[in-house]
């Protein structure tokens, strides 16, 4: 259902997905997902595991092509773009299970994405990276190999990477879970640092009290649909998303 | 380079980088200088390092860097002969064919590389070896070839014996010098973290931005100039153009022991895995099967217990870095104690 205002028309959504299915076999893990958003939006989705948000966000940032459904992103249609190009063009996102560099060091990790988001020189990736490890608080582990770098270390590698492409939106996968309430409120910092940078933020996340601190929409998702979109409060209170979390799927 | 904004610094070189750097142009100088001294065999045998040297590195770099491990890199050994005897029997001056050869096997390998790149870890290994296979049929049908018989690069013959022996010498430490050159450079390069970016994670390397194919092309390309280099080169030094020995997975087995001796992924391991390979081969290389023997026995026992390989071992335990392609940060910490006051 839909419970609030939010809703943009199309003309000025600056990421918008329609009518987008993804199937894995015969399992539907995306079945008609209508969803878009402004520019500096920031936007939570919260779910029940499995419900298809991670594959929503992959569809999103380019991972794979959706079976139906088209993309758009800054006024172009991205439905056929490859992950990178995206990346480029600004749309970047995070892995749940974070995908380290393993043999490369905290800092070289960074470099690859600072300077393949777009042309700049050599000292201006420089200078991202060092902007981004600053922000994620990781400058103090910059040149151990990422193979040595703990759980907390590689999410925040994840964020750090993913900021240093220079993004215009960013799709974040769960980056802070197993936190202690001190992380976690650093993170919730970093966030709205972001935000004031006028990055737009999706989050998936569990942990709904950190959300709620960034977010001003919230989407929830259950087998493969959008159950409720608006206004975090209304939405948690909304009797299909209880229902999705206490009863498994809500067909 | 400091940063102007917090004292930061980046550091690419160190000083033993630096003194390394002279090491090697002095190595180089004096390499270059060596014909005078040496003897036939001495001379024709360090050829053969340089040769081994090229291989390693192209190997490693491919393999080590980039993650595309293939076990039928002697198809560009392979062709870059072939393509010799081919253009020398067109009337083009040897010493021209030799890198006009290289030239064509790595303009072959250009759309060669839109089907192998598909092809992901084990397949890709596999796949190479099928290409150099079909590639060396292929060959064999060339009527100027005579099948396995084979047949010679006869337009050397008229240079002195002794000459040709020298400039063979030369070019192959030319060779050598200007791949290891480009090499180190591409690695150092943005285009050399991507490569290790995607070595390591593919999915993470392009969600980052990182062009995936076209950064694996440029080094699959490259890779395939520099062994068709060395196959050119030991066709001038053998003179000799029997199929089967340039289409042999000897010659990727050789590079895949002188990477996993000296050190995988490290520009170093490379090197010095092919000194050791050629030392190895000098006081070994006569005894046939067991030599064999040895040298897989050695490549297991490293694989066992130094998986880095000498080089990695070396670094680890000294913090050596001689010629680094990676970066270091440099924080501006407490000024130093000066204990000598
Ligand atoms: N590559 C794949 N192949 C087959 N099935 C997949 C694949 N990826 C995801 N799935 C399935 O799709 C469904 C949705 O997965 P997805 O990862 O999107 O869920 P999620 O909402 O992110 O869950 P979680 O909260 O546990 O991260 C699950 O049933 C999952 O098993
Ligand atoms: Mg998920």
């Amino acid at each position: 259902m839909q419970i609030a205002t939010h809703q943009q028309g199309p003309g000025d959504a600056f990421l918008s997905a329609r009518g987008i299915h993804k199937r894995f076999g015969a399992l539907v893990v995306l079945d008609n997902i209508d969803f878009s958003m402004g520019q500096s939006d920031a936007i939570g989705i919260v779910g029940p595991n499995g419900a298809g948000k991670t594959t929503l966000l992959s569809a999103l940032a380019g991972a794979f092509a959706p079976n139906a459904g088209t993309i758009t992103f800054d006024g172009r249609n991205v439905t056929a773009l490859s992950a990178a190009e995206r990346c480029r063009s600004g749309l970047v996102r995070t892995h749940q299970v974070p995908k380290p560099f393993s043999g490369m060091t905290t800092f070289e990790n960074v470099f690859v994405a600072a300077s393949h988001g777009d042309s700049v020189s050599r000292d201006e990736a420089y200078e991202r990276v060092i902007d981004s490890l600053t922000l994620c608080g990781m400058l103090g582990v910059a040149n151990r190999q990422a193979d040595t770098l703990g759980l907390l270390d590689r999410k925040r590698l994840e964020l750090a990477r993913a900021l240093a492409t220079r993004p215009k939106l960013m799709l974040l996968d769960e980056i802070g879970g197993g936190l202690t309430d001190g992380e976690a409120s650093e993170l919730v910092a970093t966030i709205l640092e972001l935000r004031r940078r006028g990055i737009g933020i999706v989050w998936i996340e569990h942990i709904v009290h950190i959300l709620l601190q960034v977010a001003e929409r919230l989407i929830c998702m259950d087998a493969g649909r959008i159950i409720a979109d608006g206004e975090p409060r209304a939405v948690m209170a909304d009797a299909g998303v209880v229902k999705a979390y206490l009863g498994g799927t809500s067909a | 380079m400091t940063l102007a904004s917090n004292g930061i610094s980046i550091e690419r070189w160190t000083r033993s980088s630096r003194l390394a750097l002279g090491g090697v142009a002095l190595a180089l100088a004096l390499f270059a200088i060596a014909p005078l001294t040496l003897g036939a065999g001495a001379i024709d045998r360090m050829t053969a390092l340089f040769i081994y040297v090229i291989l390693a590195a192209m190997w490693n770099a491919l393999a080590g860097f980039g993650g595309l491990v293939s076990v039928g890199q002697q198809v560009f050994f392979g062709l870059g002969a072939y393509f010799t005897i081919r253009l020398a029997d067109t009337g083009l001056n040897p010493f021209l064919a030799l890198f006009a050869a290289a030239i064509i096997t790595g303009a072959i390998s250009l759309p060669l590389s839109f089907f192998m790149l598909r092809l992901k870890g084990g397949e890709f290994a596999i796949g190479m070896w099928v290409i150099s296979a079909l590639t060396h049929m292929l060959v064999n049908l060339d009527r100027l070839i005579q099948g396995e018989t084979g047949t010679s690069l006869i337009s050397l013959n008229v240079y002195d014996i002794n000459t040709r022996r020298v400039v063979i010498y030369w070019l192959a430490l030319a060779s050598m010098a200007a791949l290891l050159g480009i090499l180190f450079a591409l690695l150092r390069s943005r285009a050399g973290a991507a490569i290790q970016a995607i070595r390591d994670n593919e999915d993470a390397a392009t969600s980052l931005g990182v062009r995936v194919v076209a950064t694996k092309r440029l080094l699959f390309v490259l890779a395939a100039f520099g062994i068709a280099i060395a196959g050119a080169l030991w066709l001038a030094t053998a003179t000799t153009f029997q199929p089967k020995t340039y289409f042999s997975v000897q010659w990727t087995a050789y590079m895949i022991f002188m990477v996993l001796i000296g050190g995988i992924g490290k520009f170093e391991g490379a090197i010095l895995g092919a000194v050791l390979f050629f030392v190895i081969e000098t006081f070994f290389g006569a005894m046939g099967v067991w030599y064999l023997i040895g040298l897989g026995a050695t490549a297991v026992l490293f694989s066992l217990f130094l998986p880095q390989g000498l080089w990695g071992e070396i670094e680890r335990r000294f913090d050596l870095r001689l010629l680094p392609v990676g970066y270091r940060v440099k924080l501006p910490g407490p000024p130093k104690i000066q204990w000598n006051q």
